[in-house]
């Protein structure tokens, strides 16, 4: 019970557009456990984005109950769920989305600023976290100075910087060529390993599913299949580059 | 975090530069404004003092009510025991006799024949003493521009301005015609020693300067004044005191009943200075206020650009855990910031260009030829201790209502669909 990160059941999640109402998640039920490497797979409108919402707790199911990390959605006020995100939850977007005046040393910073770490504590972490991506060099650098590949690795950093339970990730090599996309992919599960951080993907990129242990897929709000699989033979980690 | 954020201001220049000008702007226009007036106020309260109302006064309550036509039928008799009694009452106090007299001035010619005449406004006072306190309050050897200060009884100064209207230059004799205090016509022989120049267009036009000797023994006013003005010793006008001060003589010597008992009156109590002063404030306190309105939806305008150049950063920060009334009250804590720096520069550049204006003036000579008030031609600005921080009222004031009027969006934004917004 313990390892449960999150726990749906029979989640739905309508839209209203005008008149009509959309279901955008029907009667989901999903266990993802701590340490998972998983995604969320199938087309644009399937619900993956929606069904990333709620995990994250970004938005709140319409009907059913909604565990994250111990704390049930429905009784959640914004307030208590930025605080579950800032504590526990790490997000990595397609766009990258780094605030471009800072460093990526400021950047990666951040998160820990919202938690009100000191200093010294802070300065460790973020090294740790840049040394894990393997972007020590580039701390003084601005965002706009970066490569994609670079761009994406910062934002992997940022992540799991303040140590999260659950990575978010939203089609996070949609911007990045083949090369780059299995650098981090290699990153993020030598992240997993290393932490065990779970990590949640939303995706339909086949290099993404090639890394996935677990690949959930949806269809119009449904899940269709819950597969397990073991892709570790296939791919080096990250340190072995 | 505190640091962080001033990185992210120092370095976004549009999140700090755009909003900074604007305050600076309107911060640096409130204070030259209110400088200005200030510059203005004083110098009318000044003028006025010196010329006419003095920081008190004390005349009958008659002339009082009819001082516009200059009543020396109402003057205050015995006036030199009043005036030594003043002193020793209220030795804070520089008490100075004076009569203010109104005539026609004529000009002979050759054959004693009018050549030409002219309305005159005259001003008793004491001349002859060389240190004589008038002397120095009217800083009449620095006005005086031709010929020289009166030496003996029946020598006058006359306005240059009105000299040359007259044709007449120092050493010329003018023959004053006018009434006495007793109502008899008087017309009296002067010989001009000197002319002067104020810098006030009312003083200017038809004024001559006669002692008070002179004046007292050609209106048949013997041991009487028109008026016994006071002044502080160091001439700072303190409206209190001089209201304290106005309110105790009253209670002892103007009694309800006699119309010829001496009264005390200040200097906004005269030439509804009173009203002018309540009025310049309102209109001072009401350009403030629509400064800040006017500031705040600039300001407001600005804040909402830079919520849209800011959107995505928003999203991230409300994505990552920062709470949304946070993230409202740092954008709040970051325009108090730039509205401090805004206001801190705005209120230096006002305070140059109000010390500029304070030491050089703006000569408004032929702006002023036909203003009745007593104003000096060169309208200069004054610095206040309130100068120094005026500016920071709207400046601070607009730039928080602006950005917390543009910042409420925070609020309606949907965390719901952050993952869609970032996908682009």
């Amino acid at each position: 019970m313990e390892n449960k990160i999150v726990e749906l059941q029979q989640v739905d999640k309508a839209y209203r557009m005008g008149r009509h109402e959309f279901l955008a998640l029907k009667k989901v039920n999903l266990v993802i456990e701590k340490g998972e490497f998983c995604g969320l797979v199938g087309p644009s409108g399937s619900g993956k984005t929606t069904l990333l919402n709620i995990v994250g707790t970004l938005d709140t199911p319409t009907a059913g109950r909604a565990m994250v990390l111990n704390h049930g959605l429905e009784n959640l006020t914004h307030r208590q769920a930025a605080r579950l995100r800032s504590r526990y939850i790490g997000f990595i977007f397609q766009t990258f989305n780094l605030l471009p005046v800072y460093t990526v040393y400021e950047n990666v910073e951040f998160p820990l600023l919202l938690l009100g770490r000191p200093e010294p504590e802070r300065h460790k972490m973020v090294m740790e976290a840049l040394e894990s991506v393997h972007l020590l060099d580039k701390l003084d650098n601005r965002p706009a100075q970066l490569s994609g590949g670079e761009s994406q690795r910062v934002a992997i950093a940022r992540s799991i910087v303040k140590k999260p339970q659950l990575v978010l990730a939203d089609e996070p090599t949609a911007n990045l060529d083949a090369e780059n996309s299995h650098h981090i992919l290699r990153i993020m599960r030598e992240l997993n390993s290393r932490y065990n951080i779970t990590f949640l993907f939303s995706t339909h990129d086949e290099k993404v599913i090639s890394y996935l242990r677990r690949k959930i897929s949806l269809v119009d709000g449904r899940i269709v299949s819950d597969e397990h699989l073991r892709p570790e033979e296939n791919h080096a980690t990250a340190s072995d580059l | 975090m505190i640091r962080f954020l001033l990185k992210g201001i120092i370095r976004d220049r549009s999140r700090s530069f755009f909003p900074g000008i604007i305050v600076s702007t309107g911060v640096f226009i409130t204070v030259v404004m209110y400088c200005w007036v200030q510059g203005i106020f004083n110098d009318m309260f000044s003028v006025t003092a010196r010329f006419q109302t003095g920081h008190v006064k004390v005349v009958t309550r008659a002339y009082h009510e009819e001082e516009k036509r200059l009543p020396n039928d109402l003057a205050l008799l015995q006036s030199d025991s009043l005036s030594a009694a003043l002193q020793q009452q209220y030795p804070q106090i520089i008490w100075k006799e004076r009569i203010r007299f109104a005539g026609l001035l004529d000009v002979p010619d050759e054959n004693g024949e009018t050549r030409v005449q002219g309305p005159v406004f005259g001003m008793a006072l004491n001349l002859l003493t060389r240190d004589a306190f008038d002397r120095k309050i009217l800083d009449l050897e620095m006005t005086l521009t031709a010929g020289h200060m009166p030496d003996n009884t029946g020598e006058i100064l006359i306005t240059e301005q009105f000299a040359g209207r007259l044709n007449i230059q120092p050493g010329d004799t003018v023959t004053f015609m006018g009434m006495t205090m007793y109502g008899s016509m008087v017309m009296q022989n002067l010989r001009i020693s000197g002319t002067v120049k104020f810098g006030i267009s009312t003083m200017d036009r038809s004024t001559i300067i006669v002692d008070i000797e002179t004046a007292r023994e050609m209106l048949d006013m013997q041991n009487a004044a028109g008026e016994i003005v006071g002044f502080f010793r160091d001439f700072i006008y303190r409206n209190e005191t001089a209201a304290d001060l106005a309110g105790e003589f009253n209670r002892n010597y103007s009694h309800s009943g006699d119309e010829f008992a001496p009264t005390m009156l200040t200097l906004v109590d005269q030439g509804g200075l009173r009203e002018i002063m309540s009025y310049t404030r309102t209109m001072m306190a009401v350009m403030i206020v629509i400064f800040m309105f006017i500031l705040s939806v600039i300001l407001w305008n600005t804040g909402l650009i830079g919520g849209i150049r800011r959107y995505r950063e928003i999203g991230i920060r409300l994505a990552m855990g920062e709470p949304k009334d946070k993230l409202y009250f740092t954008m709040i804590g970051e325009a108090a910031l730039i509205g401090l720096f805004g206001s801190a520069i705005g209120t230096v550049l006002g305070l140059l260009v109000a010390w500029y204006l304070q030491r050089y003036g703006v000569d408004l000579t032929g702006v002023m030829k036909n203003v009745n008030v007593l104003l000096a031609n060169k309208l200069r600005a004054q610095i206040t201790p309130v100068s120094y921080f005026v500016g920071f009222i709207p400046g601070m004031f607009a730039i928080i209502l602006g950005t917390a009027l543009s910042g409420l969006g925070i609020y309606k934004r949907s965390t719901a669909s952050l993952f869609k917004e970032f996908e682009e």
